[in-house]
């Protein structure tokens, strides 16, 4: 079998993620924060050693300013609705995925102006469109780091820059490549990073975060859930104190202990030595499906534009039986259709009937990807 | 007095990174549950040498831990 759709979950996990999450529960599994005892100071330590794996992964300084979400979703919904109001305006690109769309499209609803910067049919933002949609003043801008669709990257040097200058927050949708390009929080001052824990960190589902920038005043965002945090107990109110202020309930200490080992095992191996085997494994792709017949590829030609991302159509083969065809016939499991990104495929031109991609990760050998394109050559004939 | 002193946190995660970052400059400390008398804040508290109050005071503000009491037991 081989498994082509890291970019919705990575599989496999390193051996190390699955001892952690039964380290836990062997070993650590009180409640972390809530009580003064071992058990529960063991989760605790868990918890804040992944936080702060987090805060180094991305070059942010304060390991409290990271607070840990379900997913990268739930960390764009923390911003999405706990910073715009009625008469809001907030700038995002033509290719993200539903995750920022749907939040947003509901506001807009309740009064909040949502401008669309457009992209060219690769899926690049154009930074000039960018700049005239920031142009009017806008609170916050939200763009991916890289879609989901074609991995093509976007230029976050030119957009942190625009938006600074333009006094507009800036929110980064990292789910795409956290773990898999390296992201300088500080450098790029990036104001909000969404990132989930399941994808390039390589940890179990039901993980991710929102990393807070250095600027940025904690009292604007107001927190969209409110409950039991351990701390301030006596009060009936939620506490402002990071990260209680946005983490109520008991959190998800098995899965976050195995997000720790993930980061610690991608930094391990080093960010800039896995961008380096996925670059290779991208090109093998890019270069092999362009050199058959009847394919067409989208996003950038240059793998380094891109990450490990390839999504492909057949002339005149439903992207479903391409799908069931490889996965049936040839154990290479893909994904197919609009990967919750309609707005990106609008721009691609493959809306409504979407796209094969091809997503290896880490652990996926060159091997994986000749056979691979074995396989789509072999369909393609018949 | 028993020479020991607490600090208090408003966080849990606040009284771990408080933790590590005194262990860090080999100032001796436990996390212990907060003594009742002082505060219902958080459920953890860091004890350590009393005398060593205004040491914990400086490390704990470079590395940005706020504290929310410190207190001689």
């Amino acid at each position: 079998m081989i498994y082509l759709d890291n970019a919705a979950t990575s599989w496999p996990k390193p051996p190390e993620v699955l001892r952690a999450v039964a380290e836990f529960l062997e070993h650590a599994g009180g409640n972390p924060g809530r009580s003064g005892h071992r058990l529960s100071i063991a989760a605790g330590r868990t918890v804040y050693d992944a936080r702060e794996a987090v805060a180094e992964l991305f070059h942010s300084p304060d390991p409290l300013r990271v607070i840990f979400t379900q997913n990268a979703t739930h960390a764009i919904n923390l911003v999405l609705q706990g910073l715009l109001h009625p008469g809001d305006h907030v700038v995002t690109t033509g290719m993200e995925h539903n995750a920022v769309m749907r939040p947003l499209r509901a506001l807009e609803k309740a009064g909040v102006r949502l401008s669309v910067a457009a992209c060219s049919s690769d899926g690049a933002l154009v930074p000039a469109a960018m700049r005239q949609a920031l142009s009017s003043g806008a609170r916050l801008a939200v763009v991916n780091h890289a879609s989901n669709v074609t991995g093509t990257l976007s230029p976050l040097t030119e957009i942190a820059e625009i938006a600074r200058r333009q006094g507009t927050l800036l929110l980064v949708d990292a789910a795409q490549t956290a773990g898999v390009i390296p992201i300088d929080m500080s450098a790029l001052g990036i104001d909000f990073l969404a990132f989930t824990g399941h994808k390039g960190l390589l940890g179990p589902p039901g993980t991710g975060g929102l990393v807070l920038g250095d600027r940025v005043d904690a009292a604007l965002l107001h927190p969209i859930m409110r409950g039991g945090t351990g701390s301030r107990s006596e009060s009936e109110e939620q506490p402002e104190d990071l990260p209680d202020k946005f983490e109520c309930g008991t959190p998800n200490g098995a899965g976050i202990a195995g997000l720790g080992a993930g980061i610690r095992w991608v930094r391990s191996r080093g960010v800039e030595a896995i961008r380096a085997h996925e670059v290779a494994l991208t090109r093998q792709l890019v270069e092999g499906l362009l050199a058959i017949p009847d394919v067409t590829i989208y996003g950038p030609a240059d793998a380094t534009q891109r990450t490990a991302v390839v999504s492909f159509t057949i002339r005149n083969r439903r992207v479903s039986e391409i799908g069931l065809r490889l996965d049936e016939e040839y154990g290479i499991l893909t994904r197919v259709g609009l990967h919750c990104a309609p707005a990106a495929h609008r721009t691609l031109g493959t809306f409504p009937e979407g796209t094969v991609r091809l997503a290896p990760g880490a652990l996926t050998s060159r091997e994986d990807m000749d056979a691979t394109l074995c396989a789509i050559e072999r369909l393609v004939k018949g | 007095m028993s020479g020991l002193g607490v600090a208090l946190f408003h966080t849990t995660s606040a009284a771990l990174r408080a933790e590590k970052t005194l262990l860090k400059h080999a100032v001796p400390t436990k996390l212990v549950p907060t003594p009742r008398e002082f505060s219902s804040d958080c459920g953890m508290a860091l004890r350590f040498e009393w005398g060593r109050a205004e040491q914990v005071r400086t490390l704990l503000a470079e590395a940005r831990v706020e504290i929310a009491g410190l207190h001689p037991l």
